[in-house]
């Protein structure tokens, strides 16, 4: 029974890493529609400072229509005041749209992988010959179902039976297709990515509509968006001073009554919304918004917008060796034999052992023994493979009550009958010294030799650990090699700690002591192993291409498994909060040129004398004071494209980092109004409007 | 302004500082029960004490401990007060033969008292017998003071690095701040004030025959006993109506730089003691600078506008070359009368040497605005740390941000439930302050209490009901205080400025004490530097002043700007 899918192809789907520029035309369209959509004032409450202009802008609105019938004088003042007031409320939340419908583009390119499939689900477990189809959306946690070539993955699960390539473009963006297959590492598959060779058996953990790529939907288009922590605590502030501001006008009826002078409605509410924090309350929710943007672009998914929040936060990385701080692929580059053995034997006793190992040192180990030495052992019918394990640490094959081993050095000790020769402490101590890897290598329990394998540490990244450094992050190299080797190559790299042979306990117990310490702690890994340790971190970082528990027990999904990514993200959450506290600092700092402008502008009548507060010599008072409302709403605008931006970002230390920002959104946020609200001044008197 | 001026401000300060750091340290010393060189002498006396009282200083207490205590301390005593007050004429010590206060006046003053306040609603000398006040204002002088104390000790032990200890108990650092500082503080200062002739007897009154050769009864009595705890303690009720300004509560210059000196020494050692109880001794440093930086700004205000004088008695050919002497006393000068008139309002203290009412407009409005802005600089005793703390905390927290980390102070991350208590502690003072006065201002009962009319009348309201909300006592003169509205209004006004600000406050300190301590490290918000000082200084003009600049533009703004067009009020 064949079921018709939409073919996916790598080149119609870009992956939500593809590009969208800052303002993109039906975007901006979009966001103009959805910024009145949202001016609804149940959806404001959200937001208490931009409600409360909305409620003073209704209440003008009101009034000025009210002149406006009883052809009152000052009808057409109140009227363009609440017609600035609507387009600051207007403007915050087309903010907030533009920010969602960047991401809502993204969404849309991962909502075509999830079209209708129709899963085969198997009747029963073991046979692959029944299948009923079922519809993907109604497929339920733990059924088992068939993929064969062509088809779509129907739903986040796990491989229990098969080995098969499959495109992840839909996700990652990355053409070439990947290698799933039943336990060890890789075998977690997506919904919505396609099978292209081969079949697979996949059990379902996902409920509907909780995929993976459910998940991003909503996490790119801000709909499941929650507060962060600090955002929440912000809002707070904000509230607070909208509330004392609210106090201030208020009792400045009293007072200026008690005065003699008499506050018109219109008047008061331009001075309220102009001194309450506009400017950072209509943009928060963009800037985190746009925060995780910023993440999607770099290919990392985070599940929650406090992991990005813990990412700006985090004061120790922990960081794999392999892949991140050097390349990873460590290759053979000599053996040493111990006394009595010679270079042919060992090599002999190496490639054999490595002849099941098929990663790259192992394989590297094999063709160096084949080029160097002429070794070129068979693999023997009945050999049994022993695979490498985290806690063995040794691999190898048994052949006709023989055995190989090769391995993490102390661990083959072990299997060694007798202590090992000076010689060979000697060579393995040089070896590490170097930076490189000594294997041993052991053949029915009698010690043969040392494999030195070369590591290349990655061009560039003492740099990048010494700004970290800057930074205050410290970094912890994460290693099974042995000390001496790690501590070469740690010093190599620049990092600040190591931690050598880790089994996976170890790292937990690393990530747990460091917490106690009050750190917080950002991690990256794939293996199952690591999920404990990712689950721990503050910031847990799981490769796309890692298992499914790893994936669900980190807080973000590198799609890119690139595991250097980890910086970045460091980088794209400090970048996020930096821009989040410019703003609010800008914002507030904004009040002191607005009470120059309106106060003289409102008791002039009573007190000539105030006269001499208009520091910015406005023209008159209703100019002054439409001015300040003006530049009160365009500077949440003009702000729009830094909040998506974001601040620019520089890893320095905290103390040059806070003297650049305050100086800019500080001191910056303080005088540049007083230019503002000058030149709309000087707009508004040559246009005659005031 | 003058030269020899500035010198005397300084070397005042100077005075202070050079004080205050020993005895900050001394005070963290004290409350963490270690051994100082009192211990010899008080330790028998501390040990008798917790024995008798059945404290047991070694059980610290939860926030939640602390303040029940401190309230509790604070209800009994405003009882205990009430009575007093109400019964004196039955009680000794009463030689003029006083009768009691009303009930809505015994109100306010008790408030006054237990507040910390001292606001005076009534005259002391015509009202108060001895004994009242001694055993009934002296007293709560020592023991709202030591409550201060305790108060910042408790948030401050917050900070500290190991987590889970408690803020302290309340019973101990009462006992031990009253025992160890406060006492021999007030008997040192009280020694130096006798022997620069201030009185300190029984006697109600002495006659005296005057130059002309007429007879003349001045009211005397245990002067300079109270001066010096009303001063040490940031209390500021006066033995007499006139306050400081009076010969015998301050004869000279001398005993005024012992008094100004005795007004900021306890506030100013206030954030050393945060500093080594927190184990932050630059942090602390970082609090004081920028107290002392704000305190030299604004006293060179009042001293400016003051020596400035004014135009219009220029114009009119009137000598002013020493400025504005209106309601100064000759003897002091104008630097020390603008140094004292910003110390007793940027502590909580209120005593006066000089009539604030006849300040001029800009000088009035300095005095006005020290108190707006929380009384942080360097505030009152124990009250102006707490305070400030509550500035840092929001500096921290609006600023912090752009380092990159969410906001922490001092290792604490700040985060939602501090800055809902700190805007809630906040936001007591703009509604007592702006809402009291308007209120007032409105009302018939409020308009008659005035002395004068237009932006100088609204002055004094403003004046009013800033000094009572902000715990500071000072009165700007000329407002008629007893009456119904203003006796409960401000005795409500005292109350929360007080306790409304600092429930929230220890709140904040048993969140922030049960919170990890993150280590610091490069990435760390710099809480010890000059631009953390700017920081905070602009944190505290912009958040904690600008909403009064509406209210103050109505007053003194505006009194200023007429005056300067020939107009007076």
């Amino acid at each position: 029974m064949d079921v018709p899918v939409s073919p996916m192809s790598a080149q119609d789907s870009a992956g939500p890493a593809g590009t969208i520029a800052l303002f993109d035309g039906p975007i901006l369209l979009r966001a103009t529609r959805d910024a009145f959509r949202k001016l609804d004032p149940r959806h404001l409450l959200r937001n208490p400072v931009i409600f409360v202009t909305e409620v003073v802008a209704i209440l003008v609105t009101v009034l000025g229509g009210r002149d406006l019938v009883t052809a009152h004088a000052g009808a057409g003042f109140a009227l363009s005041i609440a017609a600035w007031l609507w387009l600051t409320v207007l403007f915050a939340t087309f903010a907030e749209a533009v920010a969602e419908g960047r991401g809502r583009a993204r969404a849309d390119t991962l909502r075509r992988a999830r079209t209708d499939v129709m899963a085969k689900v198997l009747v029963r477990p073991d046979d692959r010959a029944f299948w009923k189809p079922t519809p993907a959306n109604e497929l339920k946690r733990d059924s088992i179902v068939l993929v064969e070539t062509g088809d779509l993955i129907p739903s986040d699960g796990e491989v229990v039976e098969g080995v098969a390539s499959v495109n992840e473009s839909a996700i990652t963006g990355e053409s070439a297709p990947v290698i799933r297959e039943a336990g060890g590492d890789r075998s977690a598959v997506t919904g919505g990515t396609q099978v292209v060779s081969d079949w697979l058996l996949v059990r379902i953990t996902a409920d509907p509509g909780g995929t993976f790529i459910d998940r991003m939907i909503s996490l790119v288009e801000g709909a499941a968006r929650r507060k962060t922590p600090n955002e929440i605590a912000l809002d707070i502030l904000l509230a607070g001073l909208t509330i004392i501001f609210l106090i201030a006008v208020a009792t400045l009826v009293g007072l200026a009554h008690y005065s003699g002078s008499v506050l018109g409605i219109p008047v008061l509410a331009a001075l309220l919304v102009t001194l309450i924090p506009t400017t950072i309350g209509g943009l928060l929710s963009a800037i985190g918004i746009a925060g995780m943007d910023r993440l999607i672009r770099f290919n990392v998914v985070a599940t929650s917008g406090r992991a990005v929040e813990a990412a700006g936060d985090v004061d120790l990385l922990l960081l794999d060796k392999t892949g991140t701080i050097t390349f990873g692929n460590r290759m053979a580059a000599g053996f040493h034999p111990v006394p009595g053995v010679d270079n042919r034997e060992l090599a002999d006793a190496a490639a054999t052992a490595s002849l099941g190992d098929e990663t790259p040192e192992g394989r590297s180990v094999v063709s160096f023994a084949r080029e160097r030495h002429g070794a070129a052992p068979e693999l023997p019918a009945d050999a049994v493979l022993v695979p490498f394990s985290a806690n063995t640490r040794v691999s190898g094959l048994d052949s006709g009550g023989r055995s190989w081993r090769k391995g993490a050095v102390d661990s083959v000790l072990a299997l060694s009958a007798v202590p090992p020769p000076p010689e060979f402490t000697a060579a393995v101590d040089r070896i590490a010294r170097a930076g490189g890897t000594p294997l041993g290598v052991v053949a029915d329990g009698r010690l043969l030799g040392a494999i030195e394998l070369k590591d290349i540490v990655k061009p560039g990244i003492r740099e990048r650990f010494a700004a970290l450094r800057r930074m205050g992050i410290r970094t912890v190299m994460i290693t099974g090699d042995n000390k001496v080797t790690a501590a070469a190559i740690a010093a190599e790299a620049g990092v600040d700690d190591v931690l050598a042979q880790a089994t996976p306990q170890d790292k937990l117990d690393y990530i747990r002591k460091a917490q106690a310490d009050g750190r917080l702690v950002a991690m990256c890994g794939d293996g199952t192993n690591d999920a404990p340790a990712l689950a721990q971190a503050d910031v847990g970082v799981a490769m796309q291409t890692g298992t499914q528990a790893a994936r669900e027990a980190g807080n973000m999904v590198d799609l890119d498994s690139d595991p250097t990514k980890l910086i970045e993200v460091v980088e794209i959450g400090k970048q996020l909060l930096i821009t989040r506290g410019s703003l609010t600092t800008f914002s507030i700092a904004n009040d002191v040129s607005k009470y120059f402008a309106i106060l003289p502008a409102i008791f002039v009548a009573t007190y000539p004398g105030l006269q001499a507060l208009n520091v910015m010599r406005l023209h008159s008072p209703q100019s002054a004071i439409l001015s300040a409302v003006i530049f009160n709403a365009l500077i949440i605008v003009a702000l729009v494209p830094l909040a998506l931006r974001g601040v620019a970002f520089r890893p320095l230390g905290a103390a040059a980092l806070l003297r650049r920002n305050l100086l800019i959104y500080g001191l910056g946020g303080l005088v540049a109004p007083f230019a503002g609200i000058k030149l709309i001044d000087l707009a508004l008197t040559i246009l005659g409007v005031a | 302004m003058s030269i020899l001026g500035w010198v005397q401000i300084v070397l005042v300060l100077a005075l202070v500082l050079l004080a205050a750091v020993p005895l900050g340290r001394f005070i963290a010393r004290v409350l963490g029960g270690e051994r100082t060189f009192l211990s010899p002498m008080l330790g028998p006396v501390e040990r008798v004490t917790f024995r008798l009282a059945g404290i047991d200083p070694t059980r610290s207490m939860g926030w939640r401990g602390y303040t029940v205590a401190l309230l509790m301390l604070s209800a009994v005593h405003f009882l205990l007060l009430y009575a007093v007050l109400r019964a004196q004429y039955y009680l000794p010590f009463n030689p003029q033969g006083f009768t009691g206060m009303s009930p809505r006046l015994a109100f306010n003053t008790a408030v006054s008292f237990v507040t910390n306040t001292n606001w005076q609603a009534y005259a002391g000398e015509t009202t108060l017998s001895n004994g009242a006040q001694m055993f009934g204002l002296t007293v709560h002088n020592f023991l709202s003071a030591a409550a201060g104390i305790a108060a910042a000790a408790a948030v401050s032990r917050a900070f500290r690095r190991v987590r889970g200890d408690g803020l302290g108990n309340f019973w101990a650092d009462l006992v031990r701040i009253t025992l160890y500082v406060l006492l021999p503080l007030a008997i040192v200062v009280t020694i130096l004030l006798i022997a620069l002739g201030v009185p300190q007897t029984m006697l109600g009154s002495i006659d005296v025959t005057t130059l002309e050769g007429a007879k003349q009864t001045l009211a005397i009595g245990p002067v300079a006993f109270q001066e010096a705890i009303k001063l040490l303690g940031t209390n500021g009720g006066g033995f007499f109506n006139v306050n400081s300004a009076h010969p015998f509560e301050n004869p000279g210059v001398l005993s005024d730089i012992i008094e100004n000196w005795s007004l900021l020494v306890i506030p100013f050692a206030m954030p050393v003691m945060f500093g080594c109880i927190a184990g932050r001794r630059r942090d602390g440093a970082a609090l004081l600078t920028t107290m002392m930086a704000l305190l030299l700004v604004f006293t060179g205000c009042i001293y400016a506008a003051e020596t400035a004088g004014n135009p219009l008695l220029h114009a009119l050919g009137v000598s002013d070359v020493m400025g504005n002497m209106e309601g100064k006393e000759v003897r002091f000068g104008q630097a020390l009368n603008a140094l004292f008139a910003a110390s007793t309002t940027a502590t909580s203290t209120g005593a006066v040497i000089a009539m604030h009412d006849s300040l001029m407009p800009l000088g009035g409005l300095v005095t006005l605005l020290l108190m707006q802005l929380g009384e942080v600089v360097p505030g009152g005793v124990g009250s102006g740390l707490y305070s400030m703390l509550v500035f840092a905390l929001l500096a921290v927290f609006v600023a912090g941000l752009m380092v990159g980390r969410t906001p922490e102070y001092l290792g604490k991350k700040v985060q939602a439930r501090e800055i809902k208590l700190a805007m809630l502690a906040v936001l007591i003072l703009p509604l007592l302050i702006l809402g009291g006065t308007a209120i007032s201002l409105c009302t018939a009962s409020g308009l008659g209490s005035l002395a004068n009319a237009g932006p100088h009348g609204l002055s004094e309201m403003l004046y009013a009901w800033t000094s009572a909300t902000a715990n500071n006592g000072s009165a700007f003169g000329g407002l008629s205080a007893d009456t119904p509205l203003l006796d409960y209004g401000l005795g409500i006004a005292m109350l929360f400025g007080r306790f409304a600000f600092l429930v929230p406050v220890l709140a904040i300190a048993g969140s922030l004490a049960a919170k990890p301590t993150v280590p610091p490290s490069a990435g760390t918000f710099p809480t010890d530097g000059p631009l953390f000082v700017g920081l905070l200084a602009g944190v505290i003009l912009i958040l904690g002043g600008l909403q009064f600049l509406p209210a103050l533009s109505l007053g003194p703004l505006a009194e200023h700007f007429a005056m300067l067009a020939g107009k007076t009020f």
